[in-house]
């Protein structure tokens, strides 16, 4: 193909748009309200996963040991743990150290009150290991697996924090899905009608461009760059909108509602759009292309 | 140039349109089709273009079998065969010189090819002037040159032309028909399908008439005949 044709038809592409401003304008619209959701959504489940490691990584399993455990005991339960698949670290607390973070956790720096225990450790036999994993969905194995072991006293394990935040994550990700699936619907429909009108006011047009000998590729092209250029304009813009948008919102986020601070740290803008730009331009120029070809198949028989 | 054996076409019921019609055109004639409406005129036309095709019979254009044409093939066997109407068809959104030179893009020339062949070929219709004009600035003469102009600045072999002065009056129509016959002297195949009694009789080219589908008549230098 000629540059000069390849010019020709983009530029017919983008006199299609303005021709038929108006829908033109709808489908450029509910592309960016779709691509927009989307990267909010992305942008949500993202935060939610990278912070569920977080978790992860900070919950553990505790491991105690019946009264009177040797220590030659002890350290055997360690060897087996360390041995366990998805164990990433086995850390031994003994009885002192235990009771020390006690007072620090809970005495608030409190000497006198902790001092009341001077001789008298209450956590004596609070000696144990801190078990942590790579996933937390091993977690349910892993403890059947140490309740077993000879000298295991008790196995505790915090199950809420990982599970909440998991079915949590799931519901997000499922309603985003559901929600940014009909918007696309709506999409692919606006922009596939936006190209039909389009066909339908250039059908002289076209009549006489078959007539005088224009391939179908030549006929079909501008509709098809009409079709990616809308795609490519709706989810440029929210892109932008986002990319301006995010840090001030993790900033608001942040101030407002303390329990996400809590949870551990935002992904930055970077991270964020290094899967979205790629994933959102892609989406809106193959919509775009999707609901073009649609409409040409339709309404362009040549 | 042009060759029709045994071609039949019938639309879904009734009477065939064009009705087992043989007919030879030799490679620069000057031809006049007439006859009725209904006479299978437009119909003749459009299984030339390969806009139809054939219940029966075989039509042979430029030693291409349109019968055996592949529907890719179809656009490049249209370039060869220009084509003016009675509505003119322009793009009323384009100037003159736009719409002309519509016809070399379609078929992908390079632009400069376009800014040589599109001056030429107006110069030839006699509307260099108006290059820049809009088609409702025109007058119907005009219109149905630049829609000539189009038809030619491929250069094709073969032009056929469907009621091209049904818009016109008289003297445009003289005009618009010597236009013809300097495009035919060049060497282009021409044939116009027309009802225009004065110009079939003043122009003493050959004249095929035709009858519910049927040639009834095929003269040299004929006349329009009235074929009830």
């Amino acid at each position: 193909m000629r540059i000069s044709t390849i010019g020709y038809t983009l530029k017919q592409g983008v006199k299609n748009i303005f021709r038929n401003l108006r829908f033109s304008l709808a489908s450029v619209a509910t592309m960016a309200a779709c691509i927009f959701l989307f990267g909010l959504f992305l942008a949500i489940v993202m935060n939610f996963n990278s912070m569920l490691r977080e978790v992860e990584e900070g919950v553990g399993i505790t491991v105690f040991f019946e009264e009177g455990a040797k220590q030659e005991q002890i350290d055997k339960i360690g060897e087996e743990i360390k041995k366990q698949k998805g164990v990433k670290e086995v850390k031994y607390v003994s009885a002192e150290e235990a009771w020390e973070s006690f007072i620090t956790q809970y005495f608030d720096g409190d000497d006198q009150a902790a001092a009341g225990f001077k001789d008298d450790n209450p956590l004596a036999n609070s000696s144990n290991y801190e078990v942590y994993l790579d996933k937390i969905e091993d977690q349910t194995e892993l403890v059947a697996y140490i309740e077993g072991l000879d000298g295991v006293r008790e196995v505790n394990h915090s199950k809420n924090a990982s599970t909440t935040l998991t079915s949590l994550n799931r519901v997000v990700g499922y309603t985003s899905i559901g929600i940014i699936l009909i918007l696309f619907a709506v999409a692919f429909f606006l922009i596939s009608n936006t190209i039909a009108m389009g066909i339908s006011i250039r059908r002289e047009e076209i009549g006489i461009m078959k007539l005088i000998g224009a391939t179908n590729f030549f006929v079909r092209a501008p509709f098809v760059i009409e079709g990616i250029l809308i795609g490519l304009v709706g989810a440029g813009l929210p892109l932008g909108l986002v990319y301006v948008c995010y840090n001030q919102l993790i900033k608001y986020i942040q101030d407002r509602f303390h329990v996400f601070t809590a949870m551990g740290s935002f992904l930055s803008v970077q991270t964020i759009f290094h899967i979205l730009l790629p994933v959102g331009l892609g989406l809106g120029v193959g919509i775009g292309l999707l609901g073009s070809a649609v409409a040409i198949r339709k309404h362009l028989r040549v | 140039m042009i060759d029709l054996k045994g071609v039949s076409k019938s639309y879904a019921k009734g009477q065939p349109a064009v009705n087992n019609v043989d007919l030879h055109v030799d490679k620069g004639e000057f031809v006049f089709v007439v006859g009725n409406s209904g006479s299978g005129k437009s119909t003749l036309i459009k299984l030339l273009l390969k806009e139809l095709d054939p219940t029966s019979g075989v039509i042979t254009v430029n030693q291409q079998n349109l019968n055996k044409l592949k529907r890719r093939k179809i656009a490049k066997y249209r370039r060869g065969v220009g084509v003016v109407f009675q509505d003119f068809r322009l793009l009323k959104d384009r100037n003159v010189y736009e719409n002309v030179a519509f016809a070399q893009r379609v078929i992908e020339k390079p632009t400069r090819v376009i800014k040589k062949r599109v001056p030429e070929v107006l110069t030839m219709v006699g509307l260099a002037e108006k290059y820049k004009s809009f088609p409702k600035e025109l007058s119907g003469g005009e219109q149905q040159r630049v829609a000539l102009a189009r038809a030619l600045v491929n250069r094709p072999a073969i032009l056929l032309a469907d009621e091209p002065t049904g818009n016109l009056d008289p003297k445009t129509s003289f005009e618009i028909m010597k236009l013809l016959e300097e495009i035919n002297e060049r060497g282009t195949t021409v044939l116009v399908v027309t009802h225009n009694r004065e110009i079939v009789n003043a122009m003493k080219k050959r004249v095929i008439t035709m009858k519910k589908g049927v040639i009834v008549s095929d003269e040299q230098e004929g006349e329009y005949h009235y074929a009830n």
